[in-house]
C-alpha cells in the first residue's frame, strides 16, 4: 500500500472515532459507537500493517502478547474494580508513547529542534502519565494508602523537577545527535517517571476522579506529541481527541467538587486525620433498626436513592436493586440520584448500578433530582457523605462550603446508610445526620439493605 | 511548513474534540473515559509504522515493548468499553412494574 492511500485509511480512521464519540452522547447508541470507534482502530492498523518493509515477526511477537493480556484483565475485571482497571490502561498508554519516541530518537538521533522539542514532550508525558496512573492504580485498588501522602518541601522538589525537566529539554534540543543529548535524553525520562509518583502521591483517594481524567488527557497528548515526532495525523487527530475529553471530564469534576484543579493538585485535601471536633454540628441522632426502616419506605410513594463510594466498597449494588424492585412493586417510584463525583471515578455508580441491571433512565443526574427534592419522600443515602452534607450550602466556614451537593435534605425523610459515624474524606462531621427528618441505619451498607428485602419478603 | 500544517490539525481536533465530548452525559462518564484511553492507544500505529526490518537491536527492542502495551491499551479498552456499554439498558416496559 502506498504511503497516500495509507494516509486515506487514516482519514477514514479518523471519522470512524469521532463518529464513536458522538454516538457516546446517547445509552441507546453509545455501544455502537464504541464498536464503529474499534472499528477504525482496526482500519488504522490493517493500514499500517501493509506498508512495506516492516519486520512481521517482531509486530506478531508484541501484538500477540498484548492481546492476549488485554483481554484476559478486561473480561477478568470487577465492575467495582473499574476505575484501577481505566487508571492501569491509561498508564500503559503513556509507556508505550515514551517507548515510540525513545525508539524513534534512537534510531534517527539527527533530530530538528521543532521536532526534538516534541520527543521531549512525548516522552515526558508519557512518563509522567505511566509512572502517575501507577500511583493512582496502586491507590485505588488499596495496595498503597489511598490518603493523600504529604510531606515538608513537597512544591519546592516539584518545582525543582520540573526546572530540571524545562532546562534539560532545552539543552537536549539544542544538540539531540551528541553523547551528551543522549543522556539528556534519559535524564528526562526518569525525571519524568520520578515526577509522576510525586505529583499523584499526595492526592487523596476521594480526588481520583479528576486525577485519572487529568492523566486520560495527558495520554492523550502524549500520544498526539508522539505523532508530531513521526508526522502521523491519525496519531495526532486521535491524540487530541482523547486530551480535548479528557480536560473537559476534568473540568466537570472540580466544578462538582468546588475547587480549582490547582486545589485538587496541590493541597494535600484529605490528608488531615483529625476531624475538627467540638465545633462541627452536633446534636441528637436518631438510630432505625430495619424493621423502622421497612414501615418508612414502605408507606413512601417516591424514593431516591443516592448512592456513593460506600456502596461499591460494600458491593452493594445488586441488592439496591433488588430492594428497588421490591419498591416498584408496592408502587412506589424509584430513582437514582448521582451526584457527578460520587465514587472514584466520573460515572462511577452509574456503570455499577447499570451491572445491576438499573434501567438508565432509572439514573438521574444530579441538577435534574435537586428541583423536585421537596416531592420526594424518603431519599436513602447509600455510602455518600461529603456529596450530601448541607454544610455545603449553609455552613460558610465548612472546607466544602459551595460544593454543588444532592439536596437530600429537602426530602420529607432521609434514611443514612452507615458503618459509624466517622467523617467522610474532606474529615468533617456530616450535618445532615444531625437533621430532625434524618434516621441513620447503622450497619454494612449490603447487610442492612438485604435486613430491608427480608422486611419486605416476611410482608407478603 | 509541515509543522505548521500538523499544528493546523492539532488544534481543530481539539475543538472538535470540545465539542463532541460536552454532549455526552454524566451516566457515561466512565465508558466515556475507558472508550477514549482506547483511542489514546493509537500510539500503537506508530510503534508498528516505527518496526522497520532495517532497524536493529535496542530501537527494535523498544518498539516491540511500546507495540505491546499499546496493544493492550487499544484491545484491553475496547474490549472492556464493550463489557460496560453492554450492560446500559432501558427499561422494559411491563418489566419490573
Amino acid at each position: 500500500m502506498s504511503l497516500v492511500s495509507i494516509n486515506f485509511a487514516y482519514i477514514v480512521s479518523a471519522a470512524l472515532f469521532i463518529f464513536g464519540l458522538k454516538m457516546l452522547s446517547s445509552p441507546s447508541t453509545a455501544r455502537r459507537g464504541n464498536l464503529l470507534s474499534a472499528l477504525g482502530m482496526l482500519l488504522a492498523i490493517v493500514a499500517t500493517l501493509l506498508a512495506s518493509g516492516l519486520s512481521y515477526g517482531w509486530i506478531i511477537l508484541g501484538m500477540g502478547i498484548g492481546t492476549v493480556i488485554g483481554l484476559v484483565t478486561a473480561y477478568k475485571v470487577e465492575m467495582t474494580q473499574m476505575p484501577e482497571m481505566v487508571a492501569l490502561f491509561n498508564g500503559f498508554g503513556g509507556i508505550s508513547s515514551l517507548l515510540l519516541a525513545w525508539a524513534e530518537y534512537h534510531q534517527y538521533p539527527q533530530m530538528s529542534t521543532f521536532i526534538a522539542i516534541v520527543a521531549f514532550l512525548s516522552a515526558f508525558i508519557g512518563g509522567v502519565t505511566f509512572t502517575g496512573s501507577m500511583v493512582a492504580f496502586g491507590k485505588l485498588s488499596g495496595k498503597i494508602s489511598q490518603k493523600a501522602v504529604v510531606f515538608k518541601g513537597q512544591h519546592l522538589i516539584n518545582g525543582a523537577i520540573l526546572v530540571t525537566a524545562v532546562i534539560a529539554a532545552a539543552l537536549f534540543a539544542v544538540s539531540p545527535a551528541t553523547g551528551w543529548g543522549y543522556t539528556l535524553f534519559i535524564l528526562i525520562v526518569l525525571v519524568a517517571l520520578g515526577f509522576g509518583v510525586t505529583s499523584t502521591l499526595p492526592i487523596g483517594g476521594a480526588d481520583m476522579p479528576v486525577v485519572i481524567s487529568l492523566l486520560n488527557s495527558y495520554s492523550g497528548l502524549a500520544a498526539c506529541a508522539a505523532g508530531f515526532v513521526i508526522s502521523n495525523n491519525i496519531l495526532i487527530v486521535a491524540g487530541a481527541l482523547v486530551g480535548a475529553s479528557g480536560i473537559i471530564l476534568t473540568r466537570i469534576m472540580c466544578k462538582a467538587m468546588n475547587r480549582s484543579l490547582a486545589n485538587v493538585l496541590f493541597s494535600g485535601f484529605g490528608s488531615a486525620v483529625k476531624a475538627t471536633e467540638g465545633d462541627g454540628p452536633q446534636g441528637e441522632v436518631r438510630p432505625a433498626s430495619a424493621e423502622d426502616v421497612y414501615y418508612i419506605l414502605e408507606a413512601a410513594d417516591s424514593v431516591a436513592f443516592v448512592p456513593g463510594y460506600g456502596l461499591a466498597v460494600a458491593q452493594a449494588q445488586h441488592v439496591t436493586k433488588e430492594l428497588g424492585d421490591l419498591l416498584e412493586a408496592n408502587d412506589t417510584e424509584v430513582v437514582y440520584a448521582i451526584h457527578p463525583v460520587a465514587g472514584r471515578m466520573p460515572g462511577h455508580m452509574n456503570v455499577l448500578l447499570a451491572e445491576a441491571n438499573v434501567p438508565y433512565d432509572q439514573l438521574v443526574e444530579m441538577d435534574d433530582i435537586n428541583p423536585r427534592m421537596d416531592s420526594i419522600d424518603v431519599c436513602v443515602v447509600i455510602g455518600a457523605n461529603d456529596v450530601v452534607n448541607p454544610a455545603a450550602i449553609e455552613d460558610e466556614n465548612s472546607p466544602i462550603y459551595g460544593m454543588p451537593i444532592i439536596e437530600t435534605f429537602k426530602a420529607k425523610t432521609v434514611i443514612v446508610l452507615k458503618r459509624s459515624m466517622n467523617p467522610g474524606f474532606a474529615g468533617i462531621q456530616n450535618a445532615l445526620f444531625f437533621r430532625p427528618n434524618t434516621r441513620m441505619y447503622f450497619g454494612d451498607a449490603k447487610a442492612s439493605i438485604q435486613a430491608l428485602i427480608a422486611e419486605f419478603k416476611d410482608a407478603d | 511548513m509541515e509543522a505548521v500544517y500538523l499544528t493546523l490539525i492539532f488544534v481543530l481536533a481539539i475543538f472538535l474534540g470540545f465539542e463532541l465530548i460536552s454532549k455526552v452525559p454524566s451516566t457515561l462518564h466512565t465508558p466515556l473515559m475507558s472508550g477514549s484511553n482506547a483511542i489514546s492507544g493509537i500510539t500503537l500505529i506508530g510503534a508498528l509504522a516505527s518496526l522497520k526490518s532495517e532497524h536493529l537491536g535496542f530501537a527494535i527492542f523498544l518498539s516491540t515493548l511500546a507495540v505491546v502495551f499499546a496493544t493492550i491499551n487499544v484491545v484491553g479498552g475496547y474490549a472492556v468499553t464493550n463489557r460496560m456499554l453492554e450492560m446500559f439498558k432501558k427499561k422494559v416496559k411491563g418489566g419490573a412494574q
